[in-house]
């Protein structure tokens, strides 16, 4: 599918100049804005963890954004353990750099990407996104990144290209949550993958995010690149992303693997098809008492929902 | 046994029964409940209710094993505590997580396997609580009583199920719990075997003569 590219960028979206200094002038930078007071939510990050980018204010929320200590301490990342907790606890042994992403398959220039260059790629933005687990609860969070159709252009996508997957980092040293052991029998198949049809994958609500908060990814959050796509259930977004793969066939998924009856390919955010066992009707926004009602491709249909026209969404879940 | 010893041991159950409980509200009142308090809370719950379960279940068990009678001593308060905190994990279900939305909640004990056996496991604790003072045994009389209290297999059961049924598929915890429950209930089935066969060898043994 073409996507057709308009001008993006205004003057004022480019990134400020000092991002482009040496790095000594970029560390005075982030200093002086320690003294600037932000986001009361957000701690300032030490100077060497952060991220400057601009918002983007066709992506933000009326809501507020989830306390960052809850958005880096409750999280699902298995490579870590299965427990909500376990992520922040391990997060100290994963490596985010140095790093490589493979960007190939159906492409005409696939290509090895350095971690720095990506970050460098490209003027990066600041985007809030609301998350929706497939548990039922979620958090709204400020992203930093690029569009991943920005990354996938670069590589020239062949015509054959249908469907991009999505491939985690694995290493038992870093990942704990991958070591082999007479209680992991019921674990999920390692390297974790994920893959989207070429056309949300070129969406561009689709984000390749590398920070949040103002600051460097944290390691619990899926560093040092992840993709986030807002409408469909969190784990659908991988993390710690090291191949992105062009083909023509739809990938194979790791929740699908384990449990193809609950966990579809698509898993877009929809209130009226639950899963088998419990209800996606409602969700618990973090944060807050009463739960909330899960609004359609977790409140992106009017940006979204065309790319599911004609489909049945019970049978496509 | 001395009448010391049993009540130091029913002291020391109490008090180790109700920790938890402690601990919880010791963290709530650090505000260390996760980002997710209801869904912590909940959890912390419904954990240590199959906890005691598993250890009123257990005593019958260690007796048979190791020849001692003091565990028999435990059982019901092991059970009423258990009892107990699966009455507060309904609770929380009830008021914090979904605010007395009764409709929303019908639908989901009728429709959601995990809550209909977890509805089904409370219920069949309440009879068993109602009658677990020493005035309902001896108006029931020993024999009935200990037939009725046979729910509680039923009732391991339908937690484990409740485990297996709510949590996501890559989690190991609900076949540790199951792990638990067989070995127990395996102990009293190979003793119910065992008396069932020395009983019929009795029977069968003048025959010989």
């Amino acid at each position: 599918m073409l996507v057709k590219r308009e001008a993006e960028w205004k003057s004022s979206d480019i990134t400020p100049e000092n991002l482009f200094l040496g790095r000594r002038a970029f560390m005075a930078g982030a200093a002086a804005l320690l003294l600037i007071p932000t986001d009361s939510r957000a701690d300032n990050p030490p100077a060497d963890q952060a991220l400057r980018a601009t918002p983007n204010p066709a992506y933000k929320l009326d809501d507020p954004s989830t306390p960052l200590k809850d958005v880096t301490t409750y999280n699902n990342f298995y490579e870590f353990g299965v427990n909500k907790d376990d992520p922040a606890r391990l997060a100290h042994t994963l490596r985010p750099r140095p790093w490589t992403v493979h960007v190939d398959g159906l492409a005409h220039k696939p290509r090895t990407f350095d971690i720095d260059d990506i970050v460098k790629m490209t003027p990066l933005e600041e985007r809030v996104y609301s998350l929706r687990c497939v548990e039922a609860w979620s958090m709204v969070i400020p992203w930093i990144g690029f569009p991943l159709a920005t990354l996938l252009k670069r590589v020239e996508p062949m015509g054959q290209a249908k469907y991009v997957e999505f491939t985690t980092l694995v290493d038992p040293e870093q990942f704990p949550g991958q070591k082999k052991s007479v209680f992991s029998f019921s674990s999920l198949e390692w390297p974790y993958t994920e893959g989207l049809r070429l056309d949300e994958a070129l969406h561009p609500l689709t984000l390749l995010a590398v920070g949040l908060y103002g600051r460097v990814l944290p390691n619990q959050n899926g560093a040092p690149i992840r993709v986030v796509v807002p409408w469909k259930y969190g784990f659908k977004s991988a993390k710690s992303i090291v191949r992105i793969r062009l083909t023509d066939t739809e990938p194979k998924t790791t929740w699908n693997k384990q449990a193809p009856q609950e966990y579809g390919f698509f898993s877009n955010v929809n209130p009226t098809v639950d899963h088998p066992r419990w209800s996606q009707a409602t969700e618990r926004r973090i944060g807050e008492f009463r739960r909330r009602k899960t609004l359609m491709f977790n409140g992106y249909a009017d940006q979204v929902g065309s790319l599911y026209a004609g489909m049945d969404l019970k049978k496509f879940y | 046994m001395l009448r010391r010893g049993r009540l130091a041991l029913k002291t020391a159950t109490w008090v180790a029964c109700l920790a938890p409980l402690a601990v919880l509200l010791w963290r709530a009142a650090a505000q260390d409940l996760s980002a997710n308090p209801i869904s912590f809370v909940t959890n912390w719950l419904g954990d240590w209710t199959f906890r005691l379960l598993l250890a009123s279940l257990a005593m019958t068990p260690l007796r048979i094993a190791f020849n001692i009678s003091w565990p028999l001593a435990l059982r019901r308060l092991l059970g009423l505590f258990a009892c107990f905190y699966a009455a507060l994990h309904l609770g929380v279900w009830l008021v914090l997580d979904h605010f007395f939305d009764w409709s929303e909640m019908a639908t989901d004990i009728a429709k959601r396997p995990y809550i209909t056996i977890g509805m089904t496991a409370f219920v069949l604790m309440t009879p068993l609580a109602a009658t677990s003072t020493r005035g309902a045994i001896r108006k029931m009389g020993g024999r009935n009583w200990q037939r009725l209290h046979r729910l509680a297999y039923a009732i391991g059961v339908c937690a484990a199920l409740h485990f297996f049924w709510l949590a996501k598929k890559a989690n190991p915890q609900p076949y540790y719990y199951a792990a638990v429950l067989a070995l127990l209930l395996s102990v009293r089935g190979g003793d119910w075997i065992r008396r069932r066969l020395a009983r019929v060898r009795a029977m069968a043994a003048p025959a010989l003569h």
